[in-house]
């Protein structure tokens, strides 16, 4: 119990963090129409792809002989930017068709 | 200290725009700009992380740029040829690839701990854990979720009999794994943890495989969360906010679209996952096989005559209006009937398709303005008004079953009362019945009309018949 404790008083400002973003999540969505569903489903789903950024510490972090690690964190990258990439791209396409009408 | 206050304020930026991004995108008219505003902050903390001062490291930046330049390129090419009615499929193989690099990245972290180069406590232990599990069930489940809506695999593929069970006991083992991980510590071993992620990467398609058809765009939304939640589990990690708050947005966002469409279809959650729609429970229906049942057919003429002189049509489109394609010539016909003073609209049901929103995404692609496209309580209030419903390629959202018999797996779904118009054509490829294997009793109905064949062709040829007039 007192380790519970302890980490909930050390980390304090994330767990601040946490629920804060949780709530503006839930707050942000709550309120879309069905006609921006798949786009905004798609634009998160890019913005999921921020994970890439993890991959690049790793790959900067590593020894430059550590071969294991840079193929990983190259893995990482390249399943990072497709996301990234293809997400945003996916959606701007998706969006620009609902743009040039009424 | 000056150089790392700029990286700071660029995460700091970045996060905003994440969050005014999404919050742009929940409406039409600033959708595309929500979007761009996403992708620059993501781009902008992609420069800082890049360029951010690193004590003692080999930074490594070649391995960096080529992982950027395939990754970066097949994103773009992919993203830029797909066709627009295979962007379920598109999105969620996209979101499995987030979720693969939370793998890629928990895995690398795991193994510098087991290999004893860092020292990792219990928190960061759990938190490395979370990320590869759920990064693992996020990978495999997209992956799944993919080939049975591209039509790899068939909607029961490797369905086993008790198989929400055996999901359960897999998931306890995953519990179990996990935690008996975080017990040993270092002296688990990596080979423990490999196994325990292989796990996570089977119960990802066991847990997908019993939910199909009209389950998919909930099952969608749900991954998307996870791969949101493992992305969140990575920035802990890293202990990098803008990956926390990247993260849970997308985690919290997809739980909400989740609940929505779940709301939609007066399900709950529970009952999607165990797939009480796909999963075989057809046969408990009161309503025995319509065998000795006739529907009527129509011929291409009478119904392009029934449309021109009608005062107002609606369309009812699924998920076979977008396997055919058949978005474009439906708005020809549209045109037409405008151009000769019928009123036309859409009736959208919100799960119609294969993801939320579909059906507005292929509309929208063929030019039909969204001011005629109906949610499900407006099309139901207009329908009593309508002289002719045509179902393009819709099936589970139009069955009465839904309203009147208590033994379909759909009772309960608010449908659309397409019954309640004056007449009903059914544009169908045969009399099979849907996705989730009911019978439709609306084909048989006195107001209903079938016109068999290809979704695209039936409309081609009503166009030609219309323009004859």
């Amino acid at each position: 119990m007192d380790t519970v404790l302890q980490v909930f008083n050390e980390n304090l400002i994330m767990i601040y963090l946490l629920l804060f973003t949780i709530i503006l999540g839930f707050e942000v969505i709550s309120k879309v129409p069905t006609v921006l569903h798949t786009p905004l489903m798609s634009g998160a789903n890019a913005v999921s792809g921020v994970v890439i950024i993890g991959a690049i510490i790793l790959i900067r972090q590593a020894h430059s002989d550590d071969y294991l690690t840079l193929g990983l964190g190259f893995l990482g990258i390249v399943l990072g930017m497709v996301n990234v990439v293809g997400g945003f791209a996916v959606t701007d396409r998706m969006l620009e068709m609902f743009k040039k009408k009424k | 200290m000056a150089f790392q206050s700029i990286i700071n304020l660029s995460y700091l930026i970045g996060a905003i725009a994440f969050v005014w991004g999404l919050r742009l995108l929940s409406s039409p008219d600033s959708a595309r700009r929500g979007n761009l505003l996403a992708a620059f902050g993501m781009g902008l903390a992609i420069v800082a992380t890049m360029i951010m001062p690193l004590a003692g490291a080999d930074n490594n930046y070649a391995w960096i740029a080529g992982g950027m330049i395939v990754g970066g390129g097949a994103g773009y090419i992919s993203a830029r040829r797909i066709k627009m009615t295979a962007m379920p499929q598109m999105v969620s193989v996209f979101n499995g690839l987030g979720g693969a690099c939370a793998v890629v990245l928990a895995m690398a972290e795991l193994n510098h701990f087991y290999q004893g180069e860092i020292t990792m406590d219990t928190g960061s232990l759990v938190i490395a854990l979370l990320a590869l599990l759920i990064g693992g069930v996020a990978f495999t489940g997209s992956m799944l979720a993919f080939a049975k809506l591209e039509g790899l695999v068939s909607d029961r593929f490797l369905l086993l009999p008790k198989h929400n069970i055996i999901n359960n006991i897999m998931l306890l083992g995953l519990f179990a794994g996990a935690v008996w991980l975080t017990i040993q510590g270092s002296e688990a071993g990596i080979l423990l943890a490999v196994g325990v992620m292989l796990l996570s990467l089977v119960y990802g398609v066991s847990f997908v495989v019993p939910i199909g058809g009209a389950d998919m765009p909930v099952v969608i939304s749900l991954l998307n969360s996870f791969s949101g939640l493992s992305a969140a589990s990575a920035g802990l990690i890293y202990n990098n906010n803008i990956m926390i708050v990247g993260g849970i947005l997308v985690g919290a966002s997809g739980t909400i679209l989740t609940v929505l469409m779940c709301e939609a279809m007066n399900r709950s959650l529970l009952n999607v996952l165990i797939g009480g729609f796909g999963g075989g429970a057809s046969g408990s229906s009161s309503r025995g096989a319509a065998g000795e049942q006739v529907a009527k057919e129509v011929s291409y003429s009478d119904a392009a005559i029934q449309l021109f002189y009608s005062r107002a049509v609606m369309f009812v489109p699924g998920y076979g209006l977008a396997v055919a394609q058949a978005q474009k010539v439906c708005k020809e016909v549209d045109d037409i009937l405008e151009a000769n003073g019928v009123q036309v609209s859409y009736a959208i049901h919100p799960v119609a398709g294969r993801m939320p929103g579909h059906m507005n995404v292929l509309l929208a692609e063929a030019d039909v303005p969204y001011p005629k496209l109906l949610d499900l309580e407006d099309a139901n209030s207009a329908l009593k008004d309508t002289d002719v419903v045509i179902i393009v390629g819709a099936n589970d959202v139009v069955n009465p079953a839904a309203l009147d018999d208590p033994g379909s797996p759909i009772y309960g779904m608010p449908v659309l009362n397409v019954w309640d118009a004056k007449s009903v054509i059914v544009l169908k490829r045969s009399m099979s019945p849907g996705y989730a294997g009911i019978q439709n009793q609306l084909f048989f109905h006195e107001r209903t009309k079938m016109l068999f064949g290809d979704a695209k062709d039936s409309l081609q040829k009503l166009v030609a018949e219309l323009k004859k007039m």
